[in-house]
């Protein structure tokens, strides 16, 4: 009973209100970062150094009026927010955040299977936006939205083919293992993989360039022009929590999850003694879920310079990369990969 | 010859209004879009959402008081404005404007080109989607409105130029702000280029895009950058000097393409020109007065003129017919460089995307303060 009930519902508990609480933070941070990167300071009115905008910000959300525009589909229009933020927590269930069963909420054999199909119901939040709000730009947002789909998620989920085939396994735990076993981060083994999967991972938080669903100048806000308060703030939470699944995603697939850094070196070069000095033992002292946290950050912080950094692609653009640059990419190394665990090893 | 594609589904052709209000139409533009898919089908372009009648307005002014009113067309470009009327009305009536009041009102509009560059810029690259580049613009304009609030007290509307030469003299130690902002200046514009000249994304969403022939640009009447950007050269500064500029050296950049790009790349360069001659201006600045020989009561002789400026749109004409009589203009025409590049704007965006249109709409640079008047 406590087993199979209690400490799931309360790790659920942890793991939702972290993730939340967690975004509003991310915005703030973002609303700094890119303060910086622009010679601005950002939020500094709420709290010390503004830091009490995280809080404020879903206030200011909750206490709006919430209008359901007179033409919308009354029931859609409703539905599509939850659908957008639902699948972006749902993913969490098999994040290993650490190396102990404490730190996962479960490990399920095709969790890397299942992180792909979930996140790729989101995007339908967004096309039933535009479609249920009965708008022209949010109309044409949904029918960006549908176009970046495909053109982006065939491309990531070939190319987590190739990341599974090194891996041997689907299980979110089994890769980060799988890591520790070899030796090497599958960073360094898959280099292509890891860029592809965070181009793919831009496209799908609709991040900067490739926020054309949402491209504020063109489309003055895309698929939630006609949204406002808490629903609108679901859509938001739903992109920033999609950042951080992206950002874990990564962090384990490819930069060793919870692993510290080079745990074995000795193993991988016996006869380079002089490596020894890599082991880092005394990096043990820190816990596996702070590496973990700490590498999610780097790519968060990446997601932020990212946009504070670069213009935005046009959507045709978006679809040539994805069919005639992405896609044969990733096929490639597909079979790079298979020849590599096939005949190489 | 188009080929039609067996219909399979019935498709309708959207209508998409794009503004009044809208992010990206600068103010209060309006353009109906006819949208197949994304790609323009056809367009209509709507102004007149602040038109003051500020021509007619003029007919009730006396020709001190049109100055303020000038300020108020272009009004991120007010310096220049001001320098086209005091111009064409010192024509009319043959004053003769001392040669320290010419340099300043060069410094002063050159300081205004940057600015109104500045604008254009950070607008453009925001409108592409690059947010860094805008905060990046609108550093550099703050200083220069700072320049301008020393000189004259107001940071947007300035009405500091008179008929026959200015109301006030430089305050002490000012040229020298001016060259150092001269050097800051020198040393941000390879910021701008850095985010955005070899940025890829920025190569692919510009050029290419809104390509005009040199041919066809003329017809259409468009002057300034986009002009240029198709190459053809003409800038009011070289071909017709007025204030001080037949003294100084510069170059007038010239585009290939007639693309969006080239014509971002005319306008980065024209920062350098300016400064240049800014430089040089506040380098061989004479010693005299500022103010002409004008009468107490300006009532010039019943004639016409025609006289126009290289503003940081294009040209700036002013066509001003007087009776003689009364002290204020018979009639006051205003030749809008913001006006008649937008009359480009249909041919251009016919057949590009909707996300093309915002960036097109940035490229011809258009301020509808100017356009409406």
């Amino acid at each position: 009973m406590i087993d199979l009930v209690i400490i799931p519902l309360f790790k659920i508990a942890v793991v939702l209100n972290g993730v939340l609480v967690s975004v509003t933070f991310m915005v703030l941070l973002e609303r700094k970062v890119i303060a910086w990167a622009q010679s601005r300071l950002g939020p500094m009115r709420v709290g010390p150094w503004g830091v009490l905008q995280a809080i404020v910000d879903p206030i200011k959300l909750i206490l709006k009026e919430d209008i359901t525009p007179t033409k919308a589909d009354k029931w859609m229009f409703t539905l599509a927010p939850i659908l957008s933020l639902v699948p972006a927590l749902v993913v969490f269930s098999v994040v290993p955040f650490g190396g102990d069963a404490l730190f996962y909420i479960t490990d399920i054999n095709v969790g890397l299977l299942f992180i792909i199909s979930v996140t790729s119901i989101g995007v339908y939040g967004i096309i039933l936006a535009g479609w249920a709000s009965n708008s022209k730009y949010p109309l044409l947002a949904s029918l960006r939205a549908a176009a970046q789909l495909i053109s982006y998620e065939i491309a990531v989920t070939m190319t987590l083919v190739s990341v599974i085939l090194t891996a041997g396994t689907l299980s979110m735990v089994g890769i980060v293992e799988a890591q520790q076993e070899t030796g090497f981060w599958f960073g360094f083994v898959q280099p292509v993989a890891f860029v592809l999967v965070f181009i793919g991972g831009l496209a799908e938080t609709n991040r900067i360039p490739f926020d054309l669903p949402e491209a504020e100048q063109e489309l003055t806000g895309g698929f939630h022009t006609e949204y406002s308060g808490m629903r609108f703030a679901l859509f938001f939470l739903a992109e920033y929590a999609n950042m951080i699944v992206i950002a874990a995603v990564v962090t384990a697939l490819f930069w060793g999850g919870w692993l510290r850094p080079f745990p074995s070196v000795d193993a991988l070069f016996p006869s380079v003694g002089a490596l020894s000095f890599l082991n880092l033992a005394f990096l043990d002292l820190i816990p596996s879920w702070v590496w973990f946290f700490g590498k999610m950050f780097v790519f968060l912080y990446l997601f932020i310079w990212i946009r504070a950094t670069l213009p935005r692609y046009r959507y045709d653009q978006l679809m040539r990369i994805g069919w005639k640059v992405l896609i044969p990419i990733a096929l490639a190394n597909i079979v790079v990969t298979a020849v590599v665990k096939v005949w190489l090893l | 010859m188009a080929i039609e594609a067996a219909p399979m589904f019935d498709t309708d052709e959207l209508v998409l209004n794009m503004g009044p209000q809208h992010p990206s139409t600068h103010g209060v533009l309006r353009v109906i879009l006819r949208l197949n898919g994304e790609r323009v089908v056809d367009a209509d372009v709507v102004i007149g959402y602040i038109h003051r009648g500020i021509e007619k307005l003029t007919e009730n002014r006396d020709w001190t008081q049109i100055i303020l009113l000038t300020d108020r067309m272009d009004y991120v470009s007010a310096a220049t404005s001001n320098l086209g009327y005091c111009e064409t009305v010192e024509k009319l009536m043959e004053v003769e404007v001392p040669r320290r009041a010419r340099y300043i009102r060069t410094i002063l509009a050159e300081l205004q080109r940057v600015a109104s560059h500045c604008l254009w810029l950070g607008t453009h690259a925001m409108d592409i989607g690059a947010m860094t580049v805008f905060m990046y613009a609108f550093r550099e304009r703050e200083l220069i409105l700072d320049l301008f609030e020393e000189y004259c007290g107001a940071r947007l509307t300035y009405n500091c130029m008179r008929i026959g030469g200015l109301p006030l003299d430089i305050p002490t130690g000012w040229g020298r702000k001016v060259r150092a902002f001269c050097d800051v200046m020198d040393s941000r514009i390879p910021e701008y280029e850095e985010l955005l000249t070899n940025n890829r994304i920025w190569l692919e969403r510009t050029r290419g895009i809104g390509v005009i022939s040199g041919e066809a640009a003329t017809a259409l009447g468009l002057c300034g950058p986009p002009l240029r950007g198709s190459g053809v050269y003409r800038d009011v500064r070289k071909d017709e000097p007025y204030a001080a500029y037949d003294e100084f050296e510069f170059d007038v950049p010239l585009g290939t393409n007639g693309d969006t790009y080239d014509r971002y790349l005319i306008r980065l360069e024209e920062f350098r020109q300016s400064l240049r001659i800014i430089r040089q201006a506040v380098d061989g600045m004479p010693d005299g007065p500022v103010m002409g020989k004008v009468p107490r009561l300006i009532k010039p002789k019943a004639g016409e003129t025609y006289h126009a400026i290289e503003s940081p749109k294009g040209e700036l004409g002013y066509f001003i017919v007087s009776d003689g009589r009364s002290t204020n203009p018979y009639r006051l025409r205003v030749r809008p460089p913001s006006f008649c590049n937008l009359q480009g704007l249909k041919p251009l965006i016919i057949g590009h995307l909707v996300a093309d249109v915002v960036a097109l709409i940035g490229t011809i640079d258009v301020v509808i303060g100017e356009v409406d008047r």
